[in-house]
């Protein structure tokens, strides 16, 4: 297990250094550069732009640049704001706290709602409660997060006035409450239908019948036969959804000011601020590398008959 | 034998299964008794109705789309078609317990094999975990499992097939139950391992003196095996009696095609190109069964009155009953 999360470990190094690859081509295709185009409103002299572009790097081919982009990366350093000159590092991971708040609680939202919800839709099936969480789940995952997002807005800031609008609070669980809901409702929805379709299958399988011939209750049998094989598919979806909401957060976070890395993302972006984007978006990559990485060792401890050996 | 009230005594019984295309009679009006200590063959080809009358007998049909719509199953003189639910609890892998054609994927692949026995012990008898893995361990010392106590630590993934039906029967017969439902327990398993695996459940029975109820469409296993036998054809029973009168007087023209369908060693050398006899033609669609006999058409005695009306199952002896209006004593 530990030579298999080393050996895993390792691995994100070329990951990593093919997807910089990637988002380095991409950001440096965009035309626009914040620092020269604010030097271009600025009327300065062509000798201080020579200059600004000398201090960039932009004088060299593009090769050069992602070179030494890398190998500094290699050693933590991210690099400077094109635009207000702060280290990248500095600002991302000042940032990265309070995605990570909102990421899991949205996705302890969609597990303490999905999972529940999908399981006894699977053991009733056809009845109210299955057709009340296919409406449900169905909703969920159809539902775009920037329309559910104002309309909790309208709800509970607008109408019931109990929750503010958007905003950190400083970290206020009340503040939490409406971003987090807005992401997880449709992970939940989504996960929710991948336990119903998890359990319906692991349900027909022999050894439930085994375990019901043994005479064991149906409570028994649900949770010690039924959910622990089910689980095995529903971490899968998990670890994915996981992944994928980290990249959802960039619509959550900017409809509620929520100031985490997807608005920062967000911002950098549009005023061609590329330092600040790659540092975003790797560090966005990480978390998605590390969470599969958790996803395969919490598998070996579900199910044995992974052996990482 | 003694002739005292069966153990278990089926009467009548009917299960069938809703699907989109109709209702699908799997089982119709099967009656049977099963002394203690005895060992009845069911035998029948495939999609006879053996296996979902031995499912129907412990309420373990998947219900929808399954139901059982009529007759009686009495075991010690309780009818467990009137009981609920939570009856059947203590009676299954109890007092009734059952393995199944499938020991690939009958045991849960994610529980340690020990713990599966174990757990069947400790939802029947009042016993700590610690006992209870220590009688899941003697079990499987019974069921002859090579190093067991290495093995009650095994996941079923590290067995093979033969291994997991050792630790079903292990599993089935861990609370010495009364009856044992052996639902095809060998198809699944290579031919050396079968003998062993039929040996076994022989011996442990003649051990703990448990009525055996064998399903199988291997007539060599009842020979071997049983007392009696029900032959089984398209959800009817269609012959019963003892293993010797249906071996040696098979009455039901389908009985004496089955019988003369068992390849014997040696037969195509002796007597050059002999072919192995089949039964012509294809079981009927039980969605759609022939008014007359289920088994006119592929009968080579058919009459014209087989065809007419449906033929009634009729005593011709003491303890021998055929379906089949030619048939004579």
């Amino acid at each position: 297990m530990f030579v298999f999360t080393i050996r895993r470990l390792l691995q994100f190094i070329p990951t990593i250094m093919g997807i910089t690859l990637i988002i380095f081509v991409l950001l440096n295709m965009i035309p626009g550069n914040a620092a020269l185009s604010t030097a271009g409103r600025l009327e300065l002299s062509p000798e201080v732009v020579e200059q600004l572009k000398k201090d960039l790097e932009l004088d060299k081919p593009a090769y050069v640049r992602y070179f030494n982009y890398v190998s500094r990366l290699a050693q933590g350093d991210m690099g400077t704001s094109y635009l207000r000159r702060y280290d990248v590092k500095e600002i991302v991971l000042t940032r990265l706290p309070a995605t990570l708040k909102l990421a899991l609680s949205a996705m302890l939202i969609a597990i303490l709602l999905g999972v529940p919800l999908g399981f006894f839709a699977a053991l009733k099936q056809g009845s109210w409660l299955d057709v009340f969480a296919t409406v449900i789940a169905v909703g969920g995952v159809s539902i775009p997060q920037f329309w559910l997002g104002i309309i909790l807005m309208y709800i509970f800031s607008y109408s019931l006035q109990i929750l503010p609008t958007s905003g950190y609070g400083n970290g206020a669980f009340i503040n939490l409450i409406m971003p987090a809901l807005t992401l997880g409702i449709g992970y939940a929805a989504m996960l929710a239908r991948t336990t119903r379709a998890a359990v319906i299958e692991v349900l027909s399988a022999d050894f439930v019948r085994t375990a019901k011939a043994k005479g064991l209750s149906s409570a028994r049998i649900n949770i010690r036969h039924v959910l622990r094989n089910a689980l095995v598919l529903i971490l899968t979806t998990t670890g994915l959804l996981f992944g994928s909401l980290i990249g959802q957060t960039v619509i959550v976070e900017r409809l509620f000011s929520w100031p985490g890395i997807g608005s920062l993302l967000v911002e950098s972006i549009f005023q061609r601020d590329i330092p600040v984007a790659q540092g975003c978006l790797v560090v966005i990559i990480v978390i998605f590398l590390v969470v599969n990485l958790l996803v395969d060792v919490l598998y070996h401890f579900i199910n044995p008959q992974i052996d990482y050996q | 034998m003694s002739k005292n009230k069966p153990l278990l005594s089926v009467r009548q019984l009917t299960t069938q299964f809703n699907t989109p295309a109709g209702v699908v009679p799997a089982v119709r009006e099967v009656s049977f008794d099963l002394q203690d200590g005895e060992t009845l063959g069911v035998v029948g080809e495939s999609g006879s109705g053996k296996s979902v009358t031995a499912l129907s007998i412990l309420r373990l049909i998947h219900s929808p789309p399954g139901r059982i719509v009529k007759g009686s199953i009495e075991f010690n003189g309780v009818d467990l078609l009137q009981r609920d639910e939570s009856y059947l609890q203590k009676i299954r892998g109890n007092s009734i317990s059952m393995i199944f054609q499938e020991p690939m994927s009958s045991l849960n692949p994610l529980m340690k094999v020990g713990e599966q026995i174990a757990e069947v012990i400790r939802q029947h008898r009042q016993v700590s975990h610690a006992e209870s893995i220590n009688q899941a361990l003697e079990m499987l010392k019974k069921v002859q499992i090579p190093a067991p106590e290495k093995r009650l630590k095994d996941y079923p993934y590290q067995m093979s097939g033969g291994m997991r039906q050792r630790v079903m029967i292990a599993m089935a017969l861990a609370c010495q139950p009364r009856i044992l439902i052996a639902d095809e327990p060998t198809t699944a398993l290579d031919v050396t391992i079968q003998c062993q695996i039929m040996e076994l459940i022989q011996g442990l029975k003649e051990e703990t003196g448990s009525a055996v109820l064998m399903i199988t469409h291997d007539l060599g296993v009842i020979a071997e095996m049983a007392q009696k036998v029900i032959v089984m054809y398209a959800g009817q029973v269609v012959e019963s009696g003892d293993v010797y009168s249906i071996f040696d007087n098979p009455l039901h023209p389908y009985t004496q095609l089955l019988l003369r369908s068992i390849p014997v060693l040696g037969r195509r050398t002796r007597n050059r190109r002999e072919k192995l006899q089949e039964i012509e033609g294809m079981v009927p669609n039980l969605l759609n069964l022939p008014r007359g006999c289920s088994f006119f058409n592929r009968c080579p005695q058919a009459q014209d009155q087989c065809r007419r009306q449906a033929v009634e199952l009729r005593e011709i002896s003491p303890n021998r009953q055929v379906r089949c209006v030619i048939a004579t004593a």
